[in-house]
């Protein structure tokens, strides 16, 4: 194969300083949005004592799930050896530190004293996974960086192959801290479980590569790059793939559940009468993010065409949110059984009852910033430095694609 | 830094111990002089503080541990319940088969494998020694994964600023907060937090605290003869706070 | 100057008036006046307890915190026991308003304090 030519974006078109721009709004209000949260305090949010994480959290766990699922393109390339993913590998870093980094920031803008970064920087407690997950997150930056530096320095490419062992490895860890974060949770029924990390890990799979490939596809068509269907379809099909990976994974965590008389509370408020829960679920975190996009991906013919495929990410992508919004919003509203056998007649405190909770502006503004900022970077960055292969076209990425397929015509 | 200089005030604890005895109904001397310690002095896990509650004796309708505790800590209502903290509520139960009531305020349980000190990322939700459960606002980053954490949703956030904090209770927006036992009166010698005070003065007494490792306390008597259970025993927490009659 | 580019020579003016306008503005301001405290002497001699007092206050509050160690000597409390003062009606004055004994050297010396958005800035009654 031919040694691939990376070259920046020219970025001076009025669609790129349009769409910088944009996202460069969006970013401000997000913002001020965290600063209002922070000034006034949470009491200006939809969040309460009964619904503790709200909309910046299912965000930013998002995001963060997303940054390290980004990672796998390159990930294939190097860990596996797969040389047509070896073009795609900066990109795919670049998203990965972009993406965490958005998570990270509506994470720490939610936090009730976000002024006590330094001290959550400073002061570990090593039982906490969430502690674990700072130093995990911040490291996978540096890792990542290190990794970019590795495939994109000539002299350095030697040493891509480990550094890319290590990066998948320290994502794997990452995401598996992400996911028991709730799955270490003792308190609730939806979250005490040990599904929740190789959930979030196939999650990761499905919303990286959904997001990768939109970013792939609309940097290339406005920049105007030949991107070949051989890279395209490759990746359609692999998100396929993991998309039915997640609807496994999601139905032996409601089986595993509705076979225990301890969880049918909790599974018949997500499945049958938790009103916009059960909505959620049902309409958008399965059909809408998961069997809609699996039949626009596999469909013969009509799959091949880019608008088709942009659509399936979007809605993987839309599934995500959803997903996480069950998972953990829906998970808090199910009140906490504390006395299993009897009603609740009265509480000032609200036990026994489902928590009600309805996201309010300046959350939602920063839980959408988060995707803002990680777009930006990346919109920035392409046209600084050469993540950007000068051409995808089939013939650059697979010189033997058009000869099989000559010779099985 | 610290003085440890400072002998233990003799004639304050016999003067506490006195007051307390007359304050409370004769005869019930909950005040106990071996809880008493010097300031100077650290505390130590050979007590373990704990309470019952009996629900038999817990009146329908009666909200006053839950007044006495926002009361002696400072606590006002802003008018919006669902983010307004509570760090003791009482709860009405009904049973499902025979609709039998029961009454009971819940707060903080005081594990002795607490949940939430499992998942501080800073280490401010934290054990003492002699086993009451804190959260030290000073690291607190009030990123809420606590609340998340209880089984007893015991912890409250406090959702704005605030302004006329009581000194002995030290409280602000964005940090977690939750029952301390009335920690400020323990290390003081005066074993009756807030909440049990005002139980007693309303003649119910469904409250008792003490020390669980000692035998000779009110507390430990009591456990051996009439019982108790933890709440959610099957989570293994070893809570602090026991159950009678529920 | 003349063989400077335009570009430049407008840059450097911008810079120079600039640096005047800072120094003319550095007036030094007047010294801050705190409140006298109670009782004839600080816990610890002046030349201490203004370097210090939050080197004594943090370790302090880690006793307290963590092992229930209540000494008087470097609690919150007591600086405000003597610091604290009381107005004309004999209501008392937060110590973090402004003119009060904390908040005097602390905004002279630009030196942010939240000690007071948790913790009580009158003395009990």
């Amino acid at each position: 194969m031919k040694p691939i030519r990376y070259l920046e974006i020219e970025g001076k078109s009025r669609g790129y300083w349009g769409l910088v721009g944009l996202l460069g709004l969006l970013v401000l209000a997000g913002l001020g949005g965290a600063y209002y949260m922070e000034h006034n305090g949470h009491w200006v949010t939809g969040m309460n004592n009964q619904i503790v994480w709200g909309i910046p959290h299912v965000f930013a766990l998002f995001l963060l799930v997303a940054a390290s699922g980004a990672l796998n393109v390159a990930s294939i390339g190097s860990v596996f050896g797969r040389v047509m993913y070896k073009p795609l590998a900066p990109l795919s870093g670049l998203l990965a530190i972009a993406l965490l980094i958005g998570g990270m920031t509506v994470l720490v803008l939610d936090l009730g004293r976000p002024d006590r970064l330094i001290v959550a920087m400073t002061y570990y407690n090593f039982k906490s996974i969430f502690a674990w997950n700072i130093l995990l997150y911040v490291g996978f930056i540096a890792v990542v960086a290190v990794y970019l530096w590795m495939l994109m320095d000539e002299p350095m490419t030697a040493y891509s192959k480990p550094i890319g062992f290590f990066a998948f490895f320290w994502r794997l860890v990452l995401t598996t801290g992400t996911g028991s974060v709730l799955g270490f949770l003792v308190a609730r029924q939806a979250y005490d479980t040990a599904i929740l990390a190789p959930m979030f890990i196939v999650m990761s799979f499905a919303y990286g590569l959904a997001f990768f490939l939109l970013v792939l596809m609309a940097s290339y068509k406005w920049s105007e790059r030949p991107l070949g269907d051989v890279t395209v379809s490759r990746l359609k099909n692999l998100l396929g793939v993991f998309v039915g990976a997640v609807l496994y994974f999601v139905l032996v965590y409601h089986l595993t559940n509705l076979y225990m008389a301890k969880d049918w509370g909790v599974e018949a408020f997500v499945l049958l009468n938790g009103g916009v829960y059960t909505a959620m679920f049902w309409l958008v975190q399965i059909i809408i993010g998961g069997v809609v996009p699996l039949i626009l991906i596999y469909y013969p013919t009509q799959s091949e065409s880019w608008t088709t495929v942009a659509v399936a990410c979007i809605l993987v992508v839309v599934g995500g949110l959803a997903q996480m919004y069950v998972t953990l919003i829906g998970g808090e509203a199910y009140p906490i059984q504390i006395f299993p056998d009897q009603d609740v007649v009265s509480s000032t405190f609200f036990d026994g009852q489902v928590g009600t909770y309805a996201p309010s502006l300046p959350e939602v503004l920063l839980g959408v910033s988060g995707i803002a900022i990680a777009l930006i970077m990346v919109a920035l960055a392409v046209k600084v430095l050469r993540f950007l292969p000068a051409s995808l076209a089939d013939e650059v990425v697979d010189p033997h694609h058009k000869q099989a397929s000559a010779a099985s015509a | 830094m610290s003085d440890h200089s400072e002998q233990p005030n003799e004639p304050r604890r016999r003067f506490l111990g006195i007051a307390a005895s007359v304050a409370v109904a004769p005869g019930l001397m909950l005040f106990s002089m071996a809880g008493a310690k010097p300031d100077a002095q650290a505390v130590s896990s050979k007590n373990r503080w704990g309470m019952l509650v009996d629900t038999t004796k817990c009146a329908d309708g009666c909200q006053a541990c839950v007044e006495a505790c926002h009361e002696e800590n400072g606590i006002s209502s802003r008018g919006r319940p669902r983010t307004d903290p509570q760090w003791i509520r009482a709860v009405t139960l009904r049973d499902r088969e025979t609709g039998r009531e029961t009454h009971l305020p819940l707060m903080c349980q005081h594990c002795e494998h607490p949940p939430c000190v499992d998942v501080c990322p800073t280490g401010a939700s934290f054990r003492r020694a002699d086993g009451i459960v804190l959260v030290d606002r000073h690291i607190c980053i009030g990123c809420r994964y606590c609340m998340m954490a209880c089984p007893y949703k015991a912890r409250s956030f406090v959702h704005e600023n605030l302004h006329d904090q009581v000194p002995h209770n030290p409280r602000g927006k964005g940090c977690v907060e939750s029952c301390t036992f009335c920690v400020h009166r323990v290390d003081e010698g005066n074993l009756t937090p807030a909440c049990v005070e005002a139980c007693e003065k309303d003649g119910h007494k469904a409250l008792v605290f003490g020390d669980l490792k000692d035998p000779n306390s009110e507390l430990h008597k009591l456990l051996t003869e009439i019982g108790a259970r933890h709440l959610r025993q099957d989570l293994g927490l070893n809570t602090g706070v026991r159950y009678h009659g529920v | 100057m003349n063989h400077l580019p335009n570009l430049l020579r407008v840059g450097l003016l911008l810079a120079a008036g600039w640096l005047a306008a800072l120094v003319a503005g550095c007036a030094a301001p007047a010294s801050p006046q705190p409140p006298k405290g109670r009782g004839d002497k600080c816990v610890e001699p002046l030349n201490v307890i203004r370097p210090a007092h939050m080197h004594f206050l943090n370790h302090h509050r880690d006793e307290t915190m963590h092992e229930g160690i209540r000494t008087k000597k470097y609690s919150l409390k007591n600086c405000l026991a003597c610091h604290a003062s009381k107005d004309d009606a004999g209501n008392w004055v937060p110590v973090n308003a402004p003119g009060q004994f904390c908040e005097s050297c602390h905004s002279y010396a630009a030196v942010s304090m939240d000690c007071f958005e948790c913790h009580a800035a009158k003395p009990e009654k």
